[in-house]
């Protein structure tokens, strides 16, 4: 009597895999990366080939030596993805033992620590970005100045990000003439500059227009859904239009500038498409999606216009993961449950 | 085109094997082999004893309780055992075995292909003889349909709903029987109403069936209150629950009945075999199989009577292709996977045999659940199959039962959608089937 190989239904399935998601965001995010390397240069292949080296690196090794695993998880690409997020989230002329630094921290501290893949509470290039900025302020603010296609890399020219000029404009105990002054340096940038990232700042975050791009691949291929970045996105540009509303804006800047700067500076674009939407770290329902996403979006605001840094994104971002188990006890609509 | 709201996947659908082979006679088989539980509910009681002589249609084994069937003789010759038996999935069970003589059928039986087109029956006569018949749910659940058709007082039938939907994987005997016995299925349908009380019927079926929903219209337009309602393509649309939703927008509530929401659903299958057991005394006696899968050589539709051993079947159909690694009772998603094929007969549940080759049969590795949370959007009942499965782990029933896992399915979204390939369903079943013990338990109690 043959026997023939019995399991529970289903019998089929189809033919998404954890590696296909992850690639699916690193394919993603090359359009933003072209742009880094033409706006950064030589700094921008160094600092993310590092990263991602480091990140894989040290998720073998722990897995292997640490953890003793049977089964190495490396083939998955999640460390690929979570190296090149760091990287994007880095300023391009950054030392590279920095960036190992960063590395070792994001898949040692931020990953494995928990166990791995799927278990970790927090975004784990975050994690590694936040100590950095910690552990090393003066060269992670030490923004290298876009200059398409520079082949400097530790030796570039380096300036300040546009939010850093915002933020000094705000700042009531500055002198007139030097707030002025920024407000001259911010309104001076074209919107294209804006748009397709001739500005200073991370490495990745720049080109809001690739990013979107990056964006709309990942939501057309359902690897993630519209929830999380259109509700980050919405509420900073309301927030924003509030505080232009309320006067809050610095003198000689319109509403819509304000707005417009809000959004497309600072890293919001590559955070509400990218490192917001990581899986492991986000809720699992619509509306919990929704709320992550506005408390993004409020924090990220919060941290820009009253916090000591001019940027909030990655706080942001890192204060809503933490916020996630509860998110996650909100159900979604079961069948049958609206009408009777 | 119409659809349910919440969840669903898109399998391939992998009917182009089988589709359009017409339904062919598999020939009677020396020994029938008859499981006395061929249905949900009661099992039924034999009432032939061995050396009996029985004919087609005869009664062998009559209902056991209210939500029972009858099962009728669908050979004629000798009984020569009633005793244990075990099925294709190595559990135990009753059977009677009857050596096939000739084909003598009860002469009250029209076996004539004439449409008979007028039904003058009272409500209460068609249901009788359809319990007699005992005709139960051909789409896959075995419910007793006559059981159906006597909504709990206080509730009205509003609108029969026709699944024609067939969304399994490679499954089209439905399909086929739409094509070829279309008119039959209209009369039936007209009988159901009658026995209902009610004037609308909705046929729903999904649109990679272009020629049956033609056909299907075109028939139902000679017919009064029938509509022909095309589907959007998603499964698990044949679901009942889904299927309402569906065809006329309302839920039917956690834990109720479709007549909750004025519904009943028969598939077409079912709905052929009340034809043939008011309009020509036939009982519930042969079933149209598909026969399938990427390797079959002859893969078809075929119209087996109950008891003949599958094995015959395979054979019609060319044998089992050489590098079979699983065989499955019914459809990929919600089909079983049979150990052996030998010793086990057609019969009232068995839709389909599917043959998958060896590479497609072993799943995939699991990898640790990245929490993407694509088993909570394709779960069509909205529930989160991530939690439910954990938790199940964890044998945390009351959290289980808070969760909605008696709402569960087993449709197989979760674990089909499951980029990391977690067997979602492995801990689920038997959670669900535990938590379904506690709460009998307590209404039990409570009395």
């Amino acid at each position: 009597m043959k026997q023939f190989i019995v399991a529970p239904a289903p019998h089929a399935h189809g033919s998404d895999s954890v590696r296909k998601n992850m690639l699916l965001v690193i394919l993603a995010l090359v359009p933003a990366y072209a742009v880094s390397v033409w706006q950064f240069g030589i700094g921008a292949l160094i600092t993310a080939a590092i990263s991602i080296l480091a990140c894989v690196g040290t998720e073998w090794l722990i897995s292997r030596f640490v953890l003793k695993e049977k089964r190495q998880t490396i083939g998955d690409l999640s460390a690929v993805l979570t190296g090149l997020l760091l990287a994007f989230n880095l300023p391009s002329s950054i030392d590279w033992w920095i960036v190992l630094i960063g590395a070792v921290v994001a898949i040692g501290v931020g990953k494995m620590t928990f166990g791995g893949l799927g278990q970790n509470p927090f975004n784990p290039a975050l994690v590694g970005r936040v100590f950095l900025l910690i552990s090393f302020p003066a060269q992670m603010t030490t923004w290298p100045v876009a200059k398409h296609f520079d082949t400097g890399y530790l030796d570039a020219e380096t300036g300040a990000t546009p939010l850093y000029y915002l933020k000094h404009m705000l700042d009531k105990n500055a002198p007139m003439a030097e707030r002025l002054g920024s407000v001259k340096s911010i309104t001076e940038i074209e919107w294209w500059d804006y748009l397709s990232g001739a500005m200073g700042g991370s490495l990745g975050e720049v080109c809001a227009l690739a990013l979107i791009l990056g964006g709309i691949i990942l939501i057309c291929t359902k690897t993630i859904t519209w929830h999380i970045p259109v509700s980050i996105i919405a509420t900073v540009a309301l927030f924003a239009a509030c505080l232009g509303w309320a006067g809050m804006v610095p003198d000689g800047m319109e509403t819509y500038q304000f707005v417009g700067y809000e959004l497309l500076t600072g890293g919001l674009m590559l955070g509400a498409f990218f490192m917001a939407t990581d899986y492991v770290t986000s809720p699992m329902t619509a509306w919990g999606k929704i709320i992550f996403g506005i408390g993004i979006g409020v924090l990220v605001m919060v941290i820009r216009t009253w916090g000591a840094y001019p940027e909030g994104m990655s706080f942001a971002i890192l204060i809503m993961n933490a916020c996630v188990p509860l998110l996650n006890k909100i159900r979604p609509t079961r069948f049958g449950e609206k009408k009777k | 085109m119409r659809t349910f709201k919440i969840g669903g996947v898109h399998p391939h659908d992998n009917k182009q094997f089988s589709a359009h082979q017409p339904i062919t006679e598999c020939p009677l088989p020396k020994q029938a082999i008859i499981p006395l539980v061929q249905h949900i509910g009661a099992p039924t009681q034999a009432v032939v004893e061995v050396g009996a002589k029985v004919k087609v249609g005869e009664l062998l084994a009559k209902a056991g309780g209210f939500v029972s069937a009858n099962i009728c003789s669908p050979v004629s010759g000798v009984v020569t055992k009633i005793g244990d038996w075990t099925d294709a999935w190595s559990a135990p069970g009753q059977a009677i075995y009857i050596d096939v003589q000739g084909d003598e059928w009860l002469p009250e039986i029209d076996r004539t292909p004439d449409l008979v087109r007028s039904c003058t029956l009272d409500s209460k006569t068609i249901i009788d003889k359809i319990a007699a018949a005992g005709i139960v749910g051909l789409g896959g659940a075995c419910f007793p349909t006559h059981v159906k058709l006597l909504p709990p007082p206080g509730k009205k039938a509003e609108v029969l709903i026709v699944n024609g939907v067939e969304c399994e994987p490679y499954l089209t005997c439905d399909h086929q029987l739409m094509l070829e016995h279309g008119e039959e299925i209209i009369i039936g349908i007209q009988i159901l109403k009658k026995a209902l009380g009610v004037d609308r019927a909705i046929i729903g079926i999904e649109n990679n069936k272009k020629d049956a929903i033609e056909h299907m219209t075109k028939l139902a337009n000679t017919a009064l209150g029938i509509e022909v309602l095309p589907l959007k393509l998603k499964y698990p649309q044949g679901g009942e629950k889904q299927l309402i939703d569906a065809c006329i927008g309302r839920q039917v509530p956690s834990g109720a009945l479709p007549i909750e929401v004025g519904a009943v659903v028969d598939n077409v299958a079912t709905i052929y075999a009340v034809y043939e057991a008011v309009q020509k005394n036939k009982p519930l006696i042969s079933r149209v199989m598909t026969v399938t899968g990427k390797k079959v050589q002859k893969p078809g539709n075929y119209s087996v009577r109950f008891g003949t051993p599958i094995e015959e079947v395979i054979a019609l159909a060319g044998g089992i292709p050489a590098d079979t690694g699983k065989i499955i009772g019914g459809g990929p998603m919600m089909g079983r996977a049979m150990d052996h094929v030998e010793n086990m007969p057609a019969n009232k549940r068995l839709s389909g045999l599917l043959f998958l080759p060896e590479a497609e049969s072993i799943r995939p590795e699991e990898e640790n659940c990245i929490r993407c949370g694509k088993c909570v959007q394709a779960c069509p009942m909205g529930l989160e199959p991530y939690l439910l499965s954990r938790l199940a782990e964890l044998e945390m029933y009351d959290e289980l039962e808070k969760h909605d896992i008696m709402d569960c399915i087993d449709c197989g979204c979760c674990v089909y959608t499951c980029p990391a390939n977690r067997r979602l369903l492995d801990s689920m079943r038997p959670g669900k089937a535990k938590v379904g013990a506690i709460l009998r338990e307590r209404a039990a109690s409570a009395k």
